[in-house]
């Protein structure tokens, strides 16, 4: 197996989670390896798990603190020129999303994302088509920059080693980061970390059997069910175009509880969906929801067809009133 | 100010269709890939409706479509997709689909823009989708953008607002359901869009008869691409996990909301 650099970068000094799934599948691979860590905190982050690895390099400063392309592009192409590794592995979390295929093209590499697995000859494994086919591959241009899915491999344990060598990088912008929002008060979209996702589909706008629509009654039952049971909080498109076609719609549903296609694929152990009809655009964002169950009205929607675990052929309002007197 | 926006964006299966992958180590494909319904990428398409909002509010903005995708499938899928906002078409006649290489497809599309006429790199805007629906590999639009020389950089992206002084507000999404605001003192820059917060637009047949007939010689100009493959595939399949659904059904809702509470305590 050919040489790696593992590519990391801090997220509020330390490392994240996706980072230490980087380094775990990078020690698993048996090769001799770098390390280079950007961001705030790089030196001691990088120190903190370069146990093991035969260079390591860190690029920090205020310029190169906050996520952003301009500056990270630069930190990244001069870590993966000093180290001169032929295969890059990095986390594929937004930060680098967005700045290492950018670095490929400065050094004529090639890059692949979304990778869920790299084995010892070579073969990368990653999905086409939104999740809906997937694919092994062999990369024949080097350096091949891979970015690894969060969430699909086990976390390395931090294993200390020497300090890393500083890297000086200059770089100009016309951008600065201001700061962040949160679109929802109060309520969580995907977290990664909850073991349940809850799925509200468009059903729950829609007229009832009283022929009128409870769109309060809907919004206290999701709300509660997501504070009670800690879950995920996420929605079928369908919901989520509502708002933008006047509908009604359930107030605290953004574009980022999205599930599916246009949505986020997020990987949790449980899913239930509620009021969803698991039409396809939607079902390929659960590829990676272990078990799945449904509460819907139609015995003929999409996820009876072999796309859930079980159906609850059910009026979802009774059974989510039943189920808080449970939680 | 006004801009001059290029909205880069291919085409992708219409998401309501089966697909099977036919196994190639050089090009794998879909089974009866050209005769497949196809859309306008889904994500390109929330960057050419903001595209189209920014043009609305900034008079004078030029919006032009660059895409790659065969000619005979990208008249079909305009014929929809002119009737939503005035733009021009830059296309280029070469292979869609998921299994392409993505640096020879945003080599293509660099050559295509750079080679547009009374293109002012100051005033550039370069839209697209922050991933496709058929490669999802969400890497053209940076590669695109280093080739024309822009560095500052925007990833799924949900808003843009021009201020006052001309610079550029711009909300990307990163981890945990957040926003990250960045202020961009002036183009040229690349927006990778996610979905933004625009509705589709109305179809306007006015618009699209006028849109087609500037859209049509574009068509019957596409320059034919051919896309260099450097990875080697070794499988391409459907997963094979089909579930055994059981169907409970005629059960009060006490029972059910019981066996749910107990399924997500395990």
């Amino acid at each position: 197996m050919e040489k790696v650099l593992v590519l990391l970068h801090t997220l509020d000094g330390g490392l994240p989670a996706a980072a230490l799934e980087t380094l775990g599948l990078a020690r698993q691979l048996g090769a001799p390896w770098d390390l280079g860590v950007v961001g705030a905190g790089a030196t001691a982050a990088a120190q903190s798990v370069s146990g093991g690895a035969e260079k390591c390099f860190a690029v920090e400063g205020e310029a190169f603190a906050a996520s952003r392309y301009a500056t990270d592009a630069a930190a990244c192409e001069a870590i993966v020129r000093a180290s001169g590794a032929p295969l890059v592995l990095a986390p594929d979390t937004l930060r680098f999303h967005r700045a290492l295929p950018g670095v490929a093209e400065r050094l004529g590499a090639a890059i692949d994302t979304h990778v869920v697995a790299v084995s010892g000859d070579g073969t990368i494994e990653r999905w086409f088509y939104r999740q809906r086919i997937e694919a092994g591959l062999k990369g024949g241009q080097r350096p091949w920059i891979l970015l690894i899915e969060p969430g699909s491999q086990p976390q390395a344990e931090p294993a200390p080693g020497a300090p890393p060598e500083r890297l000086e990088v200059a770089c100009e912008t016309r951008t600065s980061v201001e700061g962040f929002s949160t679109p929802m008060t109060g309520e969580q979209t995907i977290r990664p970390d909850a073991p349940l996702l809850f799925v509200a589909g468009a059903g729950w706008t829609k007229k009832q059997k009283d022929g009128a629509v409870h769109l309060e009654e809907a919004a206290q039952l999701i709300l509660d069910f997501v504070r009670k049971s800690q879950c995920s909080l996420g929605s079928s498109k369908s919901l989520v175009d509502l708002s933008s076609e006047g509908q009604p719609v359930l107030p605290f549903l953004t574009h980022l509880h999205q599930v599916g296609q246009t949505g986020s694929s997020p990987r949790h152990k449980k899913g239930l969906a509620t009021c969803c009809h698991g039409e396809e655009p939607h079902v390929v964002g659960w590829r990676f929801i272990k078990e799945r169950r449904a509460v819907n009205l139609d015995p003929n929607c999409g996820w009876a067809r072999g796309k859930a675990d079980v159906v609850y052929v059910a009026d979802a309002f009774e059974v989510m009133r039943e189920l808080l007197k449970l939680l | 100010m006004s801009y001059q926006i290029v909205v880069c964006g291919g085409l992708a299966p219409d998401p309501l269709q089966t697909l099977e992958p036919v196994f190639d180590t050089v090009k794998p494909s879909l089974r009866n890939e050209l005769m497949l319904p196809a859309v306008f990428d889904p994500w390109a398409a929330h960057a050419l409706y903001e595209a189209g909002h920014l043009a609305r509010k900034h008079p004078g903005t030029l919006v032009r479509v660059v895409s790659l995708a065969p000619k005979a499938k990208l008249q079909q899928v305009m014929m929809t997709v002119a009737q939503k906002l005035p733009f021009e078409l830059a296309a280029l006649d070469g292979p869609g689909g998921g299994f392409t290489d993505a640096a020879a497809t945003a080599e293509a599309l660099a050559e295509a823009i750079a080679a547009m006429p009374d293109l002012d790199r100051s005033r550039l805007l370069l839209f697209g989708g922050w991933e496709s629906a058929t490669r999802g590999a969400g890497v053209v639009m940076q590669r695109v953008a280093e080739r024309l020389g822009i560095r500052e950089q925007f990833l799924a992206v949900d808003e843009l607002v021009v201020e006052p002084d001309g610079a550029l507000l711009i909300k990307e999404r990163v981890e945990g359901g957040r926003h990250q605001i960045s202020r961009c003192a002036s183009p040229p820059a690349m927006l990778a869009w996610a979905t933004g917060s625009l509705p589709e637009p109305p179809n306007h047949p006015q618009t699209g008869m006028a849109n087609m007939r500037v859209i049509l010689p574009a068509l019957q100009k596409a320059r034919p691409v051919s896309l260099a493959q450097t990875a080697e595939f070794v499988r391409v399949a459907l997963p094979s996990a089909v579930r055994q659904t059981r169907i409970v059904k005629d059960v009060p809702a006490a029972d059910i909301a019981r066996e749910i509470a107990e399924w997500i305590r395990q």
